[in-house]
């Protein structure tokens, strides 16, 4: 889309856009172009400059155990806790929509959650779900040994992922509410002239008109566990225990910032980084497809 | 309508209940673990009626971490940002959509592509140029042999160097380039009547008085919208002011929180960290609720 | 005051060329009304005179002065949009003084400036409300009122009354030929609608295709159209067209069907013309009145004061207007009657208008 009017003198134009370019210049496109040099390069430890390494850089943390493992706890991380917070605000949303009474305050009481910090929620989910204080104490007295985040990898995954989930269904509400009520009204009426009943025309007409919003939501739901997830894993296990929880953007920090191993960190930005262009090229070609769907 | 469907009301209403338990109830536990004292709040199962030391322990958390001037850091550190994205999305907009200029779509996919650059990727090396934030400029100038013929003509070794650690521009510069912001205010300003800009014109008004005169008062929604968003955001990083903030005098709210953690093998002061946690999450609570409308709004606008 | 000179004015985009070749003179103080279809370049004529579109070429001149290169403020225009244009931020007062507020002109003047001109256009008690809070009259009237302000030398409008209903609009109409008559301000306003150019002009310009049809008074362009376009376009219900060759004892019509005697009308024997006759120059009689064109009546449209025929001519669709007391029945026949004066002869190759009976004395024959 383009303006019919335009001024003429772009010089002064194009000065509108040079605070910005200046920002993303120092501070995107530099810093993502330092990550590529450092992730070929090696540091020399006694100074002397960075020496071209070439791939070896990746060839060293594709070949290391702790990395796949990362990789796996972030898949497993994004596919459980993105499935949860979404079906669940798809399932409320859609009660929502029905108008009964007090939907109005779960409109408001919903979205609440997404508003927190996430090391803000992590820190009460922290105590919500300790061992020993807490709910979660509860079933310990009852099974001894049950639920322990600190010593159980399992328990520490669950624990993460209830929290994210829970800050996300509030933001996937927001969508999915949206989405129903862009539903045009008189289509409803139309398909309850036509004898649909309301779960019935849940499935024959709103659903498919909200398929667009849930691909949508799913690769943001799925970039977010990447970059979102920081706070709630410092918070509550710190990667722990044994690397159980270490996605890969906390891997990336303390390799960096704990281990100064900024070839390797740049490397896993690096990987990161692809995997946020295949994700953000998937979501705007799905974007281009729900324009022409209304 | 006229629908008699008395079970899948019922059911609808249960289920509607349970999430509305759910979302509420971790609130529900910060503000009565946060009331009881420490022998209470270790209690299995926890009482859930409310004690008697809510304002002991707020008063101690607020001290222990030292809450007052981090709150005001974090407060400082949104804002900031908040009104930086405003105003540099609103220019770059601006420039992209009311004038024709040669690289103008170059600019729009430059601009476009920091989207799959989030801070969490180039972390590393983002925390090495905030250190000296003219080190690229430095760079670019040794590498095309600027510094060197500098040098000869006029005998001075030019070496830039401006840290910004521990400052709150380095809290804030860094994080207000936005691509989101600038595509919410390019969607607005395409919806924009084009006469209203030939009335301008015609009364004598250029692309300055244009921007402040006319387009800017009529994105206020926008820009409410963008800002309330964008201050939440703000307001809820943690993994950059974690980084910058090496100097406890400019740490945010949010990183102050880890202080609270209870150590393992010491007192669970749970108490403490929920009265802690409580104030951390009000101010953002207190936005969400009182700007309800405007951050759905910038909510949805930003995302699309 | 000034005058505008339009000399070879072209408009070009990327592919197409929309104005070709216009050249017009609008004295100082005219009411020039251009008038056309929609797409036929008369916005955009306007809008390089109000410098809203870069000229092609030729030359565009206010005052004698060539104003091509001028930004739109340097040229002295003030302009009244379709959709009015209304800040919608702005109160009424704001709106109007705007252009002042620009120009720096100190505050105390400015308010007394937009009084004045308040009380011109009746907007006094509504200078602090918002466009939001205006009905659609008000809001036109602001329009004019931001117009007027700069006392500019040129006001153009660009359909500035297609936006309002029917009684409005009328209303509207006078108002501005009131308002002209008191500023004498040089004046273009651009439109579709045929009744409000015929009232308001002064000088009226038919265009189409991106060219000048015919430049005249309203009663010259209704009596005289230079071409079968403004013929037809001009005058509601349109005028009557008839294809026919010109014969050696008058006109055949409609492929021979019919045959019209008309005295010499100069034309060489055997060239295809078009024939137009005005609906409201047509009378009704009896079937099988001698010289009359026989019809059949399709449609009657009661109008109150009088009513339109629809009638049949082998086939060809034909329109009377009369305000007689003969109430034809469909389906019945009739019989056409006119003036052979009243008859307008067209090229059927070019459409140019066709001059015909010079030498000879206007007389009814039939």
């Amino acid at each position: 889309m383009e303006k019919r009017v335009t001024f003429s003198r772009w010089t002064i134009g194009i000065l509108f856009a040079v605070p910005q370019l200046l920002l993303i210049f120092t501070f995107f496109y530099w810093p993502a172009g330092q990550a590529v040099y450092w992730s070929l390069t090696l540091q020399q430890p006694w100074g002397g400059g960075n020496i071209w390494v070439g791939l070896d850089n990746f060839r060293s943390i594709l070949s290391n155990a702790d990395y796949w493992n990362s990789i796996s706890a972030s898949l497993i991380f994004a596919g459980i806790s993105t499935g949860l917070a979404m079906f669940i605000a798809l399932v409320l949303a859609a009660l929502t929509d029905r108008q009964l009474a007090g939907s109005r305050l779960y409109r408001v009481v919903l979205i609440w959650p997404y508003g927190i910090a996430a090391p803000a929620l992590a820190m009460a989910f922290r105590f919500i779900l300790a061992p020993e204080a807490g709910f979660m104490a509860v079933v310990n007295q009852v099974w001894p040994g049950f639920w322990d985040p600190g010593l159980d990898g399992t328990d520490a995954m669950a624990s993460i992922i209830v929290a994210f989930s829970w800050k996300y269904v509030g933001y996937n509400f927001i969508f999915f509410l949206a989405a129903f009520q862009a539903i045009p009204r008189s289509l409803i009426e139309a398909a309850a002239m036509d004898g649909s009943g309301v779960i019935r025309r849940f499935w024959d007409i709103q659903f498919p008109l909200i398929t667009p919003t849930i691909f949508f939501l799913l690769v943001i739901n799925i970039t977010e566990s990447f970059q979102d997830s920081f706070g709630i894993v410092d918070i509550m296990t710190s990667g722990g225990p044994a690397n159980a929880t270490n996605l890969m953007v906390y891997k990336i920090y303390s390799d960096g910032f704990k281990g100064l191993d900024y070839s390797g960190a740049a490397a896993q930005s690096i990987i990161l980084m692809l995997l946020i262009v295949v994700l953000t090229i998937f979501q705007f070609r799905f974007i281009e497809r729900r324009v022409h769907y209304r | 309508m006229v629908e008699r469907t008395p079970f899948l009301n019922f059911f609808t209403h249960v289920i509607l209940f349970v999430g509305f338990v759910f979302c509420i109830a971790p609130f529900v536990v910060v503000i009565i673990a946060a009331s009881h004292n420490l022998k209470d709040v270790n209690d299995v199962p926890m009482s859930l009626l409310p004690g008697n030391d809510f304002w002991l322990n707020i008063k101690t958390a607020w001290t222990t971490a030292d809450l007052g001037p981090k709150l005001l850091n974090s407060f400082i550190m949104a804002a900031g940002v908040a009104a930086g994205k405003v105003i540099i999305s609103a220019l770059t907009a601006f420039s992209i959509v009311y004038f024709r200029y040669p690289g103008r779509t170059f600019i729009f996919w430059l601009i476009f592509v920091t989207l799959m650059l989030p801070l969490e990727v180039r972390i590393v090396p983002t925390y090495a140029v905030v250190a000296n934030v003219l080190s690229p400029y430095q760079t670019i100038l040794d590498i095309t042999g600027l510094t060197w013929l500098i040098e000869k003509v006029s005998g001075v070794q030019v070496s830039l160097s401006l840290g910004l650690l521990n400052s709150y521009t380095g809290l804030i510069l860094p994080l207000i380039a936005t691509a989101t912001g600038t595509f919410l205010y390019r969607q607005f300003f395409l919806t924009v009547p084009d006469e209203l800009t030939e009335a301008a014109r015609m009364d004598g008004a250029g692309p300055l008085r244009f921007f402040i005169d006319i387009l800017l008062p009529l994105s206020r929604n926008n820009m409410a919208a963008l800002g309330t968003i964008m201050f939440l955001w703000a307001w809820n990083q943690y993994l950059w002011p974690l980084l910058i903030t090496t100097d406890q005098s400019h740490a945010t709210a949010v990183t102050e929180l880890k202080q609270l953690i209870p150590n393992v093998g010491g007192i669970p002061e749970w108490n403490i960290a929920m009265a802690g946690t409580l104030i951390v999450m009000l101010p953002p609570l207190i936005v969400v609720v009182a700007m309800q409308r405007w951050f759905v709004r910038g909510l949805i606008a930003t995302e699309k | 005051m000034a005058s505008i000179t339009i000399r070879d004015v072209t408009k070009s985009y990327a592919k197409m060329q929309v104005v070709h070749g216009v050249d017009l003179d609008i004295a100082t103080g005219e009411f020039v009304v251009i008038l056309g279809p929609s797409g036929c370049g008369k916005s955009t004529l306007l809008r390089m005179i109000a410098g809203l579109e870069d000229i092609s070429g030729g030359t565009i001149a206010i005052d004698g002065t060539v104003v091509n290169k001028l930004e739109p403020r340097e040229r002295g225009c003030a302009m009244v949009f379709q959709n009015y244009a209304l800040y919608p931020h702005m109160s009424v007062a704001q709106n109007i003084g705007y252009s002042l507020k620009v120009s720096g002109v100190p505050a105390a003047e400015r308010t007394q400036r937009i009084q004045a001109v308040a009380r011109t256009l009746e907007l006094e008690h509504l200078l602090d409300r918002k466009p939001m809070a205006l009905s659609g009259g008000q809001r036109q009237r602001v329009a004019m009122g931001r117009a007027m302000i700069r006392e500019p030398k040129v006001f153009l409008f660009d359909e500035p009354l297609s936006n309002l209903d029917a009684k409005l609009r009328v209303q509207m109409r006078s108002e501005i030929r009131k308002l002209h008559r008191r500023l004498a301000a040089t004046s273009v306003f651009v439109t579709h609608d045929q009744v409000e150019a015929m009232t308001l002009a002064d000088k009226l310009v038919v265009m189409n295709g991106g060219r000048v049809e015919q430049v005249g008074t309203p009663a010259e362009v209704y009596s005289r159209p230079a071409s079968r376009f403004v013929a037809t376009f001009v005058g509601a219900p349109a005028m009557n067209m008839l294809e026919g060759t010109v014969t050696l004892d008058g006109l055949s019509l409609l492929g021979d069907s019919r045959k019209l005697n008309v005295s010499r009308t100069g034309l060489p024997v055997g060239s295809k013309v078009a024939v137009g006759i005005r609906p409201e120059a047509v009378r009704l009689v009896a079937p099988g009145t001698p010289a009359a064109l026989e019809a059949t009546v399709d449609l009657v449209e009661e109008l109150g004061a009088g009513r339109v025929v629809y009638v049949d001519l082998d086939g060809a669709p034909f329109s009377v207007v009369t305000s007689e007391t003969v109430h034809p029945v469909p389906g019945s026949a009739v019989g056409l009657q006119f003036a052979e004066t009243d008859l307008h002869f067209f090229s059927s190759e070019t459409g140019a208008r066709l001059d015909v009976f010079k030498a000879s004395v206007p007389e009814p024959v039939f």
